[in-house]
């Protein structure tokens, strides 16, 4: 019964791989390379910081546009096109379908996000030929951006469970814009007279996803450390919020009819 | 009495309309049936008579309004009862970018089958469906009729008891239809039980034990193809000779037809009693009375007439 989730998993990533999602790594290797070349021509003392800066943020967005527009169709385009009816047909439970799509489209993420972050080491290197101690806390840098792209990952398949890929894009933009946010929400709230306004501040901050404390680019890129507290505070944060979503969307799918 | 692969109860479906979803549509209405072990079982009625309604609540796709199922004993609402059922949607669809045999693979891991059974299953399975020599081409290169095969292949690939085909003869060639046919019969042989919806009635003779008719969403009759049709006798058929000379009477000459030497008049049941009467009064020699009984396309065509003039009634009575 706990394989299934695995097999659909290891589907949805072959999908991606003959989908040729993974493509765009050979748009970021070329981005980094002519990165590096420039940075390293132009930059005195900082190309360092500057390839880092890049890498990450770059890192970051493939990522999240990865997420956002495989995870929309994963669940959608499943039910158009019906290839659901058949697989459901087996002994195989909505929720376990649910499990190993979201797991599917988070080991293409890994694979993807891993891949970049090799480019980013050849880059670094290119420029410095060394890596220094500190070049671990990119590492740390680029397991956030794992963490935050799970949780998005999660959000984009809750919608996609019950609403259009146009809307879940729309959906799952706006909440990880207002999570980028999600701190701004509570000084709202400390400003305010207003007790509705303090509530409603509040609960936001509580509900929305804070990917604020997810971005630690330019700490990693100046080579500060970051704490091991906020790397445990993270995983757990990440782990619980996509459960949670994960059961929502669960949830959601095990009631819908399919057309 | 055998025991039943599929037993349905007062299955109903309303399906919510508009932007509200206030207005109900009933898709199917308080199906009950019976379907015993190792038959074969047709399925038949037009477009839209709630046929994929049926196998989509069968299958656990959509959720039942009111009513029960139960297959192999075991509740619809049963994942584990999937172990032994077997499913063709209606017109199929698969990944694009797997193969026939990447598709049959993966299909078969949901069963937990070991590696080499599975090569060995996925191999037998598409060589039984006439696959073999597309076995390594992408899906997305397959005809309306190759996917119709590989749906067939992945409905049987783990040898279940109940199969549930929607309509299986769509797409396909003559050869593909008789060799579908074949499967159908293979299984049956096999002890399994065969449930199928179909509009190609010529399929639903040949093939069928029984068969079930549905219009509107509504069962219309249930049974074996030539008694389903017997219990709808529309006219009965007299045959006789006529002495030389022997006039018939006007009315009684319209309905009759010559043929050789013998005469045949088809009249209704009711008139029975009074034609012959007449034929006594002509002299006529009585070589045959007997029922005329429609095909099963008669017997179904006029159970759709029938349900949308209700229905056209029911319209009229409701302004």
């Amino acid at each position: 019964m706990s394989a299934m989730p695995g097999v659909v998993a290891v589907n949805t990533f072959r999908e991606a791989v003959r989908d040729r999602v993974l493509y765009n790594l050979v748009f970021f290797a070329l981005m980094m390379i002519g990165a590096a070349i420039l940075v390293g021509q132009i930059s005195i003392g900082i190309d360092r910081l500057v390839i880092v800066n890049l890498g990450l943020s770059a890192i970051s967005a493939f990522g999240l546009v990865m997420a956002i527009f495989i995870g929309v169709g994963l669940i959608y385009k499943e039910m158009e096109k019906r290839t659901l009816y058949s697989l459901l047909s087996k002994p195989i439970r909505r929720w376990q379908f649910i499990v190993g799509k979201y797991a599917g489209l988070l080991l293409t993420l890994f694979v993807n996000t891993c891949l970049m972050t090799i480019g980013v080491a050849a880059a670094l290197f290119y420029v410095s030929h060394a890596f220094e101690r500190s070049d671990v806390y990119i590492l740390v840098a680029v397991y956030f951006i794992l963490l935050k792209l799970a949780i998005v990952t999660a959000l984009t398949l809750f919608f996609s469970c019950f609403s259009t890929p146009m809307l879940s894009t729309l959906f799952t933009i706006g909440i990880y814009l207002a999570g980028m946010f999600s701190t701004d929400f509570l000084n709202i709230g400390m400003v305010t007279q207003n007790p509705a306004v303090k509530a409603i501040t509040r609960v936001l901050y509580y509900v929305l996803p804070n990917f604020h404390n997810f971005d630690v680019i330019g700490q990693a890129s100046h080579g500060f450390a970051i704490p091991p507290q906020l790397i445990a505070q993270n995983t757990l944060y990440a782990l619980l919020y996509s459960a949670i979503l994960l059961v929502g969307a669960a949830a959601v799918f095990s009631g819908r009819n399919l057309k | 009495m055998t025991s039943a692969a599929i037993e349905i109860d007062g299955l109903t479906k309303d399906y919510a309309l508009g932007f509200w979803r206030k207005r109900l549509r009933r898709s199917l209405d308080n199906l009950s049936l019976r379907v015993e072990d190792g038959e074969i079982f047709g399925f038949l009625g037009p477009n839209g008579a709630g046929k994929t309604t049926t196998l989509k609540l069968l299958m656990g796709l959509i959720f039942p309004t009111a009513g029960t199922a139960r297959i192999r004993g075991k509740s619809i609402d049963d994942v584990d009862m999937h172990r032994e059922i077997g499913f063709l949607p209606e017109q199929p669809y698969f990944y694009d970018y797997l193969t026939a045999r990447e598709l049959l693979d993966y299909y078969a891991r949901f069963f937990g089958f070991a590696s080499a059974d599975r090569r060995e299953r996925v191999a037998r399975f598409l060589e039984r469906v006439g696959l073999t020599a597309a076995a390594d081409i992408q899906l997305r290169k397959f005809s309306k009729g190759m996917l119709q095969r590989a749906g067939i292949a992945q409905a049987i690939l783990h040898d279940p008891k109940v199969v549930f085909l929607d309509e299986p003869m769509s797409g396909l060639d003559p050869i593909g239809r008789r060799e579908v046919r074949d499967i159908i019969l293979d299984l049956k042989n096999q002890g399994c039980t065969v449930f199928f919806s179909t509009h190609i009635l010529s399929d639903a003779e040949m093939l069928c034990d029984r068969v079930a008719v549905l219009v509107d969403g509504k069962l219309q009759g249930v049974g074996a193809p030539g008694e389903i049709v017997s219990m709808d006798v529309s006219a009965m058929e007299i045959l006789f000779e006529l002495k030389e000379g022997c006039v018939l009477p006007q009315d009684l000459a319209l309905a009759t037809k010559k043929t050789g030497a013998h005469y045949r008049a088809e009249v209704p049941e009711a008139q029975l009693y009074a034609t012959l009467e007449k034929l006594r009064g002509c002299d006529a020699r009585i070589l045959s009375v007997q029922p005329v009984r429609p095909s099963l396309e008669e017997y179904f065509l006029r159970m759709v007439n029938r349900e949308k003039a209700a229905s056209h009634a029911v319209e009229v009575l409701a302004r």
